[in-house]
């Protein structure tokens, strides 16, 4: 240390290029044993954790560490961790759940993971629907909209295999009405629902209506929950109101299915479904 | 020069380095920089702020859990980042203001590694000696002295180590708390590893790295080259006026000889190993240690003083030329500076007149885009907003939400029928609320509708709105 260090000659690599002289700054020992080091680390950590590919796996480590093992374990931890409260839910009287801020809480970020799993493909991600698949967010309901009744939708499904499912079909007029009467009865549901018709058609529609559509959607039109008959008075419709669709579906009905999902969720999971679907602006 | 034949070393071992004691106008100034920079570093967890029952009582307080940073009376929330973002830039253009005016000042008096190696140098002086007594010991055998000098600096050097992490980890957590836990041996893990953590780096870099931080490892050295100029204070040496170097055997020498009488006092009390009078060097802190040494040499030897001083590239030239050198405040004070001042004065009165206007209740409305509006079964159409609601006071609020538009629109809580919901102290709530515009009004039927959402703490009588949109089903 403290050596003279000689301005007029400093030391060089030796290299030089066209008379370039390139100055010698070596770099501290401890950066190279530090590289060295690091290249150490390297091999002990490849010899520790999973790391060397082979044909159809690679090897394990020394220390077993795998991140699926990992995911498990901290899928497992909270599973452990909601055991209680998951059974609480899968027990609970559903009318009640929202007077538990801490279980209505669970339910809803629940339910919202269940939803969007399970539900989201047909109903949307957003529960908005589309044509032929209803809106959850509305008001209107086929099968009821009070959180019993979502859940027993959730559990049994529509017009599936299965005993309990809600069940109801509407016949394909096309085979009992003439072309005439079904334009008639279409007028007669539109002027029901508020929208323009022919006044002439409506007016003969109502007959063709009492007849053979009153049994199901009631007399006024506003349709019957127990025989999930929609309610024809409102301006919600699942397939559509205009004149061609109302044609279509007189003529050939439709048939939407809905699984049923109590044999595939837990009771907790229907519970929580059902409750995350009655908080989203809907539920009665 | 010539190539040889077998290469230079490409890899060279740290030089030790072993500063002499000095005493000087600088060295005080860096002695009291130290004490209030570590005291400040110490304490600061300890102090005490009542904030009610509902806040924690410690002054500074970093609640990474909690996502809340305490100091004093401000506290801030995530959402208020740019607090953060703000003084980061303050700093950024304060060290752009002290480099350009007064060269690597931080290096030399404030920075922690700086501050350190100074504490880790004075234990290392009150153990084994001053710099010949250090040189010697480091040239001995390994002697039973040898062993129980070394051995007893680092317990010190380990001590100091511990205290330094230990104190770290008091500003994440209520400290007491902490400490009554740690020595109990029942401290949260995190907090044992962090203080080992701390504890080694401090006693690696204050003890064995030192100067090879400042030189390898830290970037400031060249980003701060860029921002000196020739009007920069540095450390220099006045080598016009200390040429020819030499001891001044003879009266006649003194005649021949410039005023260095080299000494060596300015090499042997270089923290980092330099000698300055070789010129300015990425090496050079500016901690200006060798300015004290000469100058108490020149003192001795009855010569002016600042043959090494604080001096700027004009006045070498202006010195060399034969004129005077210009004071110091007119090399400080020119207009790089006062721009620098000027910003960083700017950025400062906006976050203080941020902090005087922020409220204690806030809120931000996000429309729920999927769908963006529900018809609902009479007609009327229906948007949903996730509004969340920021209650910032040490206590639980009841807020009423209600809305003002030039149409007719209705709004809803979920989950309350009244328009008041509770919002926990300290806590942001998330509160979906719905808006309805009546079958075919203008609203409903229109493509977007600007309506303004309030909110009101029912008892701190105070509120604040948020501007958003109605989507008819004209879209």
């Amino acid at each position: 240390m403290a050596k003279q260090p000689n301005k007029q000659d400093p030391e060089t690599t030796g290299h030089s290029w066209d008379g370039i002289e390139e100055f010698n700054n070596p770099l501290p020992r401890w950066w190279l044993w530090t590289f060295y080091a690091t290249i150490f680390w390297g091999i002990i950590y490849t010899i520790a954790y999973p790391a060397w590919p082979l044909v159809n796996k690679a090897t394990a480590g020394l220390l077993g560490y795998s991140t699926r093992a990992e995911v498990a374990n901290d899928i497992q931890s909270f599973a452990d961790a909601n055991a209680e409260i998951e059974a609480k839910l899968a027990a609970a009287d559903l009318t009640t759940v929202s007077d538990d801020p801490e279980l209505q809480s669970y339910a809803r970020n629940a339910g919202a993971a269940v939803f969007r799993t399970n539900c989201s493909q047909c109903h949307g991600s957003g529960a908005a629907g589309s044509k032929g698949y209803p809106n959850l967010l509305d008001d209107d309901w086929l099968w009821g909209g009070d959180i019993e009744a979502i859940a027993h939708t959730v559990r049994h499904g529509i017009r599936n295999e299965t005993d309990e499912a809600h069940y109801s079909q509407m016949p394909a007029f096309g085979e009992i009405l003439s072309d005439e009467e079904i334009a008639q009865a279409v007028a007669y549901v539109q002027k029901l629902s508020g929208q323009d018709a022919d006044a002439a058609l409506a007016a003969a529609g109502e007959t063709v209506f009492l007849d053979n559509c009153a049994a199901c959607h009631m007399e006024d039109g506003t349709g019957d929950r127990a025989q999930g008959a929609p309610n024809l008075t409102d301006a919600i419709w699942l397939y559509g109101g205009d004149e061609a669709t109302l044609t279509e579906t007189i003529t050939n009905s439709r048939f939407g299915v809905m699984p049923a999902w109590g044999p595939r969720l837990s009771d907790a999971e229907v519970n929580a479904v059902a409750a995350y679907v009655h908080q989203l602006g809907g539920g009665e | 020069m010539s190539s040889t034949d077998t290469p230079p070393p490409l890899y060279s071992a740290r030089e030790p380095v072993f500063p002499r004691r000095v005493s000087g106008k600088f060295r005080t100034l860096k002695w009291w920089i130290m004490g209030v920079t570590l005291g400040i570093y110490y304490l600061t967890p300890w102090i005490r702020w009542d904030r009610g029952p509902n806040l924690p009582d410690q002054a500074v307080l970093v609640d990474l859990a909690g996502r809340r940073f305490f100091f004093f009376w401000i506290e801030i929330w995530p959402h208020e980042f740019y607090f953060i973002a703000g003084l980061l830039i303050m700093a950024g253009l304060g060290l752009f203001l002290f480099t350009s005016a007064l060269g690597r000042v931080w290096c030399g008096y404030t920075c922690p590694q700086t501050v350190w190696t100074d504490l880790f140098i004075l234990t290392e002086r009150w153990i084994e000696g001053d710099r010949n007594a250090r040189v010697r010991l480091w040239k001995a055998r390994w002697d039973f002295r040898k062993w129980r000098l070394r051995i007893t600096k680092w317990v010190i050097w380990l001590v100091i180590g511990l205290a330094t992490g230990g104190a770290w980890v008091f500003y994440f957590t209520d400290a007491p708390q902490l400490a009554r836990d740690l020595v109990t041996f029942s401290g949260h893990p995190i907090a044992y590893s962090t203080i080992a953590v701390l504890t080694i780096t401090t006693v690696l870099f204050g003890g064995f790295a030192r100067e090879q931080v400042c030189i390898y490892m830290c970037p400031w050295p060249r980003i701060q080259a860029a921002m000196m100029d020739e009007d920069t204070l540095t450390v220099a040496y006045r080598s016009w006026r200390g040429e020819p170097r030499g001891k001044h055997r003879k009266a006649e020498d003194a005649e021949k000889l410039g005023d260095c009488i080299d000494c060596m006092a300015c090499v042997n009390v270089c923290p980092v190993g330099i000698d300055i009078r070789e010129g300015q060097q990425l090496a050079c802190i500016t901690c200006g240690l060798c300015i004290d040494a000469c100058d108490d040499v020149m003192e001795r030897i009855g010569k002016p003083r600042g043959l090494i001083d604080y001096m700027a590239l004009t006045d070498e030239t202006a010195e060399r030329a034969g004129s005077k050198p210009r004071p110091i405040w007119e090399h400080v004070l020119r207009p790089r500076t006062m721009l620098y001042t000027a910003l960083w004065s700017l950025v400062g009165l906006g976050l203080v007149f941020a902090l005087f206007i922020r409220p204690e209740i806030d809120l931000t409305v996000a429309p729920v885009r999927n769908p963006t509006f529900v018809t609902l079964s009479d007609g009327s159409i229906r948007n949903t907003y996730d509004v969340r609601l920021r209650n910032k006071n040490g206590e639980e609020r009841p807020f009423h939400i209600s809305l003002t538009s030039d149409t007719l629109l209705r709004i809803d809580l979920e989950g309350t029928d009244n328009l008041v919901t509770l919002v926990p102290a300290d806590e942001t709530l998330l509160q979906r609320v719905y808006v309805t515009a009546p079958a075919g009004s203008e609203a409903a039927t229109a493509d977007r509708t600007p309506f303004r959402l309030w909110v009101e703490d029912l008892e701190g009588n105070e509120r604040a709105h948020n501007d958003t949109v109605f989507n008819g089903n004209a879209q």
